[in-house]
């Protein structure tokens, strides 16, 4: 349906807030606007981090018809940048400023085929859909990976919901998604909607692409806030500006420029767009790309990054960093 | 999206559409490769076939700067492109191509609406587009039932859909509006009937051994050419939700059986009227007149059409005039008579529907 992206802004009352898996919690909103939330949607917030406002996504679950009660569900992330710890600390009563849902992913009626794909917390994202394939009939296919079932929110519901059409992979249980088999599954009548780790999107954008899939047909969400790498604090040097700035863990390179009164060319703030885009001149470390604005290629060439979400890390290894890393990575960049 | 608050059932005077419906985007001539464009429910949709033949309906305005796609060419099997930079859609809506950069905004689409073709229509459904299903078209077979000929237009007419409604489903206008082709005196002496049922309104109307109006009996003729004498008379209107009216309309020669059923001595028309709100005060009116006899001449086709259309100009000419009337004197009532009965069943109908979309505030 009609893709609406103006905010509205609204207050709304949370209802409750309950667990639901391994440091997630369900929230129950009421909106003072209701507007139902079609599949897909999800709903910008103002969170309070060190006394400060900020802005944060978070995908609608489940939205009755008319809208006036919406559900999230939020992962309390050990390096988040702040708003989840905000978001785990309400209690119902509390009123917060929400957006009217909006539409970034929105399901198209009418394809042959579905597979939507769940990693982790991506489940927020496909879970309203899957509800409303199973309601129109379609052919569907749920799939939800995760490392333990412990750490899988709504397990129980979507299994009693979707039974055989669930389709659920666990790492330690030794079930792990091999991608190739999924993505061999899908024809040119399959649309594939993801949201979950970077990693898992990547591979099966990857195989998408091998197997000469229309990439129109793979859809996902991404919210630039997933990376190959932990988020590790850096140093950005702008020469331009005669500034040196720090970007801890819980900040963008792109906040923590504005922070230091540095005029940024910004828009979508997740990567997509390409507008926050800045040369590097020099770098110790390596670039953690975030975006899905560059193609394979441009990311491999390392001379432009998008500072709303990509990063710059001290190893350049492909692994995971470990935290004994000898001091900050430092990138020095060139802006417009 | 509008809400308008009802104190009582009765004095909306005209009402805003419901959403969650199939409304008619065009004829199915009318959509081509060439991509068109038309406002239907207020949004801007352009309109226009794959390769394949299929019809395609996407908001009319670029993701990028809404620039209008209709303005664009159909490029490939099924997209489209827009005529400002050059970004190329499907026929999902979903960006296939960005010049300029070597990736696609995953953000990058343009709404595409749900599309049946069906009865010579290009149906299209504005709202949830998980709600649409194709079993709710409304019926208008005749238009392309072998057992019946004949044509259509469409009017594009500068007033509120409802007053169409209005018009259609009380036909003692026809006296007044229509002197000398299709109305009679007959037709307000006349009773009538009125059923309905959760989303179809029916009147009947009835007129026995009357005289018949000029346009009546010379379609009679077309079929039985020596008779002069008078005819039973019926109109049986059906309105289905939200905006469809079949007038089930004849005249049999006087006495044959018409009323108990027997309508072998007359002619039969269907007057298949559906009304597309193009905006709060504009309405794309789609009309056709289908005959069930002398159904291989072309003659009577073109006859019939235009003979159709002239009468529904003047028509035309009082709903413009009533529209004009009703927004100049935005502090006047609508009231009712007893020949509105339809026409207030239609009105709780639409006002349910619009109810059930949050759209319209419960009576008080």
């Amino acid at each position: 349906m009609a893709a609406t992206n103006i905010e509205t802004w609204q207050s709304a009352t949370v209802v409750e807030k309950i667990p639901v898996a391994d440091g997630i919690a369900r929230i129950v909103l009421i909106p003072s606007l209701p507007l139902k939330a079609e599949p897909g949607s999800h709903v910008d917030l103002m969170v309070e981090i060190n006394g400060e406002q900020a802005k944060r996504s978070y995908s609608v679950v489940e939205s009755n018809h008319d809208g006036t009660r919406l559900v999230i569900s939020v992962m309390r992330a050990p390096l988040s940048r702040g708003g989840s710890i905000f978001m785990h600390g309400l209690v119902a009563g509390q009123q917060l400023e929400i957006t009217q849902p909006l539409q970034n992913f929105p399901l198209r009626v009418g394809a042959q085929r579905y597979i939507l794909l769940a990693g982790g917390i991506g489940v927020t994202a496909v879970a309203n859909m899957a509800a409303v394939l199973k309601r129109l009939k379609a052919d569907y296919t749920l799939v939800y990976v995760g490392r333990s079932r412990s750490a899988m929110a709504y397990l129980a519901e979507l299994s009693e919901l979707h039974g055989e059409r669930l389709e659920v992979h666990v790492d330690d249980e030794g079930s792990s998604l091999k991608v190739p088999e999924l993505v061999g599954r899908a024809d040119a009548d399959t649309e594939l909607y993801m949201c979950g780790p970077i990693r898992l999107m990547d591979a099966v954008r990857r195989t998408w692409v091998e197997r000469e899939l229309d990439l129109p047909n793979l859809r996902y969400e991404t919210f630039g806030n997933s990376g190959w790498y932990d988020p590790e604090e850096f140093i950005v040097r702008v020469p331009k500006l005669d500034l040196e700035v720090r970007v801890p863990q819980g900040r963008s390179m792109l906040e923590a420029l504005e922070d230091a009164g540095a005029e940024m060319m910004f828009d979508c703030r997740k990567g997509e767009c390409g507008l926050c885009e800045v040369r590097i001149t020099e770098l110790s470390g390596a670039i953690d790309h975030r975006d899905v604005f560059y193609s394979e290629r441009q990311q491999r060439l390392g001379t432009k990054m998008n500072c709303c979400v990509s990063r710059a890390v001290t190893s350049a290894t492909g692994a995971r960093s470990d935290t004994n890393h000898a001091g900050p990575a430092v990138i020095t960049i060139g802006v417009s | 999206m509008t809400v308008v608050q009802s104190t009582s059932s009765t004095t909306n005077k005209v009402l805003p559409h419901p959403l969650n419906a199939w409304y008619v985007a065009g004829w199915d001539h009318e959509v081509t490769r060439k991509p068109m464009s038309r406002r239907i429910a207020n949004r801007p949709v352009a309109l226009y076939r794959t390769e394949d033949g299929q019809v395609v309906a996407l908001a009319d305005a670029c993701w990028h700067r809404l620039a209008p796609l209709s303005m664009g060419k159909t490029v490939g099997k099924d997209g489209i492109q827009c005529p400002y930079h050059g970004i190329v859609y499907n026929s999902a809506g979903r960006c296939v191509s960005m010049p300029a950069q070597e990736t696609i905004n995953p953000s990058a689409t343009v709404p595409s609406f749900p599309i049946v073709e069906r009865y010579r229509y290009v149906w299209i459904w504005m709202g949830d587009p998980t709600l649409a299903d194709p079993d709710l078209v409304p019926d208008m077979h005749w238009a392309d039932d072998p057992g019946w000929a004949g044509d259509g237009k469409v009017i594009h007419a500068p007033c509120n859909y409802q007053l169409v409604l209005d018009n259609l489903m009380d036909l003692t206008h026809e006296e007044f509006v229509h002197e000398g082709s299709i109305g009679n005196d007959a037709l307000s002496q006349a009773g009538f009937e009125v059923t309905h049922t959760s989303t179809t309104v029916t009147l009947s109307r009835w007129m026995t051994d009357i005289e018949a109006p000029p346009v009546w009996a010379g379609y009679l003729r077309e079929r039985f050419p020596d008779y002069r004498g008078n005819v039973d008379r019926w109109q049986i209107i059906t309105f289905e939700a939200p905006s469809t009216i079949c007038l089930d309309v004849g005249v049999a020669k006087a006495g044959t059986g018409a009323p108990e059923g027997d309508r072998s001595q007359g002619v039969n028309g269907y007057v298949l009227n559906t009304v597309t709100p193009e905006t709060e005060r504009s309405s794309h009116y789609f009309w056709a007149f289908m005959r069930n006899f002398k159904l291989d001449s072309q003659r009577v086709t073109t006859q019939t059409r235009e003979g159709v259309s002239r009468i529904f100009a003047q028509d035309e000419e009082m709903l413009v005039a009533q529209q004009a009337a009703i927004d100049a004197n935005p502090d006047y009532e609508f009231y009712n008579l007893n020949i509105d009965s339809g026409g207030m069943w239609v009105r709780r109908i639409l006002e349910s529907m619009l109810a059930a979309e949050g759209r319209l505030a419960a009576s008080a």
